[in-house]
């Protein structure tokens, strides 16, 4: 903690020469919620880089800023939202590094712009304040101004600058009101006397987190309210006290004790069919795309091992990387509304106590039904957690929720063995298979997320204490700088790791080689068998054989790493189904019914089929679920971790499935 | 009193956080302190959270939390 004393001492600025020689980096902190997102976006335009802070996982942002004509642009940095120096998360340490000129490898501040809410000043003024003290050069932006004027607040900003010793500049991000006075201030402040000389109007200065006594700390924090409470209220005159805000009366409604939980299953509902229904038509034009490409490719080159590494390797991993796009992109388009309206924040508040039961918080209730659809986009979603146990725990459960990569397996296995098979003559056995697979997912989810948060990942309850922010109409431009940012995050980190899976397997698949093409039917089974892929199958065979799989199973098993529908392609290569789309389904479903062992007994029986749902319900397999949970936790660890468990748990519960239905009889 | 006691849409006022942990430093940061106006807006559909109001912005907070902020009620009684 003296560290913090001995860094103060030394953060005097050093005169900054403004002559074009020296390119300007401003720090734009403040609480979160306060407008800092949007003040950042109107500043920047669309010159913004998204990356991460060195080492850790916390997003940082930056842009450019044309200060002025005769300066290059100032480099702006959009630190995470933070209350107070003393952080308690990791994103709050960062910022909080980077204010107190800490950090490493950032370059250091010249100039803090602190984003201050009008219509909430008191509060956010105690960060503002903190910031003052450490006496670097600070403007104040206070945002939301338009709402303050029309909640009848009347802001003295002369009066308010005075008191604090700092330029406070009213601005409204959304209508751009404001944004040149900032520059103009923030210029001023660099150009004008060190900040020891315009200052002595008596603020005093309080460092108080130096403390490690709490009592003193409290102490501290009290008097330092009590002075922000003085200022404002000579500043800021309040006509209209008491009256219902408008948000409170949103929230009448919205969370409801009916209507809410009502209002939240309905959106919940259009993002899932959005995600689940809208997202297949670009998917399937990517996917037409990227076969018509490699189609292209092996007609018009040579055949030969470079063609299909071209044709099956490269283009095809391509297209399976931009094939999870659009889904990421519709739930990213719904996440930053949900976000930016504020509605983010209910939903928490609606489900926490339901969250709670299996140790989670209420923030982990979207990014899981998220998963449903795809759990990579889910995955991403989990940063709004942010306590990183928590945030560990919903990561590790997410795969659980049956997302839409397994239909085509679940609708093979009931093509194939449950088809047409009734119960009570009205409902379709198949049905109830599929809502049987999402129910068993949510409850092995939920038994997980119990015993992790007891065992690896035990940590004292973290406090629920979360700002339930102000309605407010989402900005078209936050929400495309949103999707921008997770598009290219997710395409740029984990695209390269999923490329190079695809290319890995299909190497397994393509050596060694058994022709000089395997352009042809009879030959492509040929090769597959032959195949490192198809000799790890026959290797696995014993261990797979209690669970009902045969060698060929295995090959499935093994390619469908890349992603779970890949097995229904493998398994029409390995059995000869043909490779026409508009057959191979039905011919694959007869390939399959009368597949035999070499003692004459049929490989496939409907309890076969179950136990391979099962498996591909319970087993991570999915290499983009891998590189994503790679991406978002730092490490190999996790995502290592998440395989080797779910893959346990797939085995016995396929094992049990298997031979505890033989046992009752079944076949 | 403490906070998880109080009727709804009754201002109160803070008299104190109890000291010490976690918590309780974020809380009072984020303005929760001595001599804060507070009102309870609702509780949650299944009873928790509560939704407070704190010098004019909302936050939700778990009973557990609550527990630990004392407030009086205030004069004036209910509003709306």
């Amino acid at each position: 903690m003296s560290a913090i004393v001995k860094t103060l001492n030394h953060c005097s600025p050093d005169p900054v020469k403004v002559d074009g020689s020296h390119s300007l980096t401003i720090a734009l902190a403040g609480n979160p919620n306060a407008g800092k997102t949007s003040l950042f976006n109107s500043l920047t335009g669309l010159r913004q880089k998204v990356a991460n802070y060195p080492g850790v996982t916390v997003e940082s942002k930056s842009g450019l800023w044309s200060l002025a004509r005769h300066l290059p642009p100032a480099r702006v940095v959009d630190l995470p939202g933070l209350y107070s120096l003393d952080a308690t998360s990791l994103d709050e340490e960062i910022a909080r590094d980077i204010l107190l000129r800490r950090a490493t490898n950032i370059a250091i501040p010249d100039v803090i712009v602190v984003v201050v809410d009008a219509t909430n000043l008191v509060r956010n003024l105690y960060l503002a304040t903190q910031l003052i003290d450490t006496r670097q050069r600070v403007v104040i932006a206070l945002t939301m101004f338009d709402r303050a004027e029309r909640s009848q607040l009347k802001i003295d900003t002369k009066q308010l600058s005075d008191a604090l010793g700092v330029p406070v500049v009213p601005v409204v991000a959304r209508r751009r009101r404001g944004l040149e006075e900032l520059s103009r201030a923030v210029l001023d402040v660099i150009e004008g006397p060190p900040l020891e000389d315009v200052r002595g109007n008596g603020f005093p200065l309080l460092v108080e987190n130096a403390l490690a006594d709490p009592a003193g700390r409290h102490s501290k924090l009290i008097k330092r309210y009590a002075l922000i409470e003085r200022i404002v209220s000579d500043a800021v005159e309040i006509s209209d006290q008491g009256r219902l805000s408008f948000s409170e009366r949103i929230d009448r409604v919205v969370t409801h004790k009916i209507f809410g939980p009502l209002i939240l299953m309905l959106v919940m509902l259009l993002v899932f069919q959005t995600i689940f229904s809208w997202a297949s038509l670009p998917m399937n034009l990517i996917d037409q795309v990227f076969s018509a490409l490699s189609d292209s490719v092996r007609t018009t080159l040579p055949a030969g091992v470079f063609t299909d590494l071209l044709a099956d390797g490269i283009i095809a991993g391509v297209g399976g990387v931009l094939a999870f796009l659009p889904q990421i992109l519709l739930l990213f388009f719904f996440i930053s509304i949900l976000e930016d309206s504020g509605y983010m924040a209910r939903a928490a508040f609606l489900t926490d106590r339901l969250m709670r039961a299996v140790g989670l918080h209420g923030k982990a209730f979207v990014p899981l039904l998220s998963s449903f659809a795809c759990a990579v986009p889910g995955i991403m979603a989990t940063r709004t957690i942010e306590n990183p146990k928590d945030r560990i725990a919903t990561i590790m459960i997410a795969p659980f929720m049956s997302c839409s990569a397994r239909l085509p397996v679940y609708t093979l296995m009931i093509a194939a063995f449950f088809s047409g098979q009734k119960v009570l003559g009205v409902i379709s056995v198949g049905a109830l298979i599929i809502l049987g697979m999402y129910l068993l997912g949510i409850a092995v989810a939920i038994v997980v997320a119990w015993i992790m948060k007891r065992t690896i990942l035990k940590a004292p309850a973290p406090p629920f204490v979360m700002e339930l922010p102000p309605y407010r109409v989402p900005q078209l431009g936050n929400v495309a700088h949103t999707l921008f940012a997770r598009s290219t995050v997710f395409l740029k980190r984990a695209g390269t790791v999923i490329l190079a899976i695809s290319i890995l397997l299909w190497a397994l698949v393509a050596f060694p080689r058994a022709g000089s093409s395997t352009f042809l039917q009879k030959e492509r089974a040929a090769q597959v068998q032959n195949s490192f892929a198809g000799r790890a199958g026959r290797l696995i065979e014993p261990a797979i054989k209690p669970l009902g799989f045969d060698w060929k199973i295995g090959i499935g098993l093994i390619s469908s790493f890349a992603a779970r529908e890949t097995i229904v392609s493998t398994l029409s290569i390995v059995y000869n189904a043909g490779d026409n789309p508009e057959t191979k389904s039905s011919s694959l479903v007869d390939a399959l019914r009368s597949a035999k062992r070499s003692d004459g007994s049929l490989v496939w029986t409907p309890l076969t089929g179950l136990s391979l749902m099962i498996f591909f319900l319970l087993a991570c397999q999915c290499m983009s679920t891998v590189a994503i949970v790679r991406r978002e936790t730092n490490s190999w660890r996790w995502p290592t971790f998440m395989v080797g468990y779910m893959l346990v748990l797939a085995y016995a519960a396929s094992f049990v499935t298997y031979q505890g239905g033989q046992l009752l009889g079944f076949r | 009193m403490t906070l998880d006691m109080i009727p709804q849409n009754v201002m109160a006022r803070v008299t104190s956080v109890a000291p010490a942990d976690g918590h309780s430093l974020r809380l009072m940061e984020m303005g929760v302190v001595p001599g804060a106006p507070v009102r309870v807006v609702k509780a949650a559909p299944l009873g928790d959270p509560i939704h407070v109001c704190v010098r004019n912005y909302h936050l939700a907070l778990r009973r557990a939390e609550a527990k630990s902020i004392t407030v009086t009620l205030h004069d004036s009684g209910a509003i709306d």
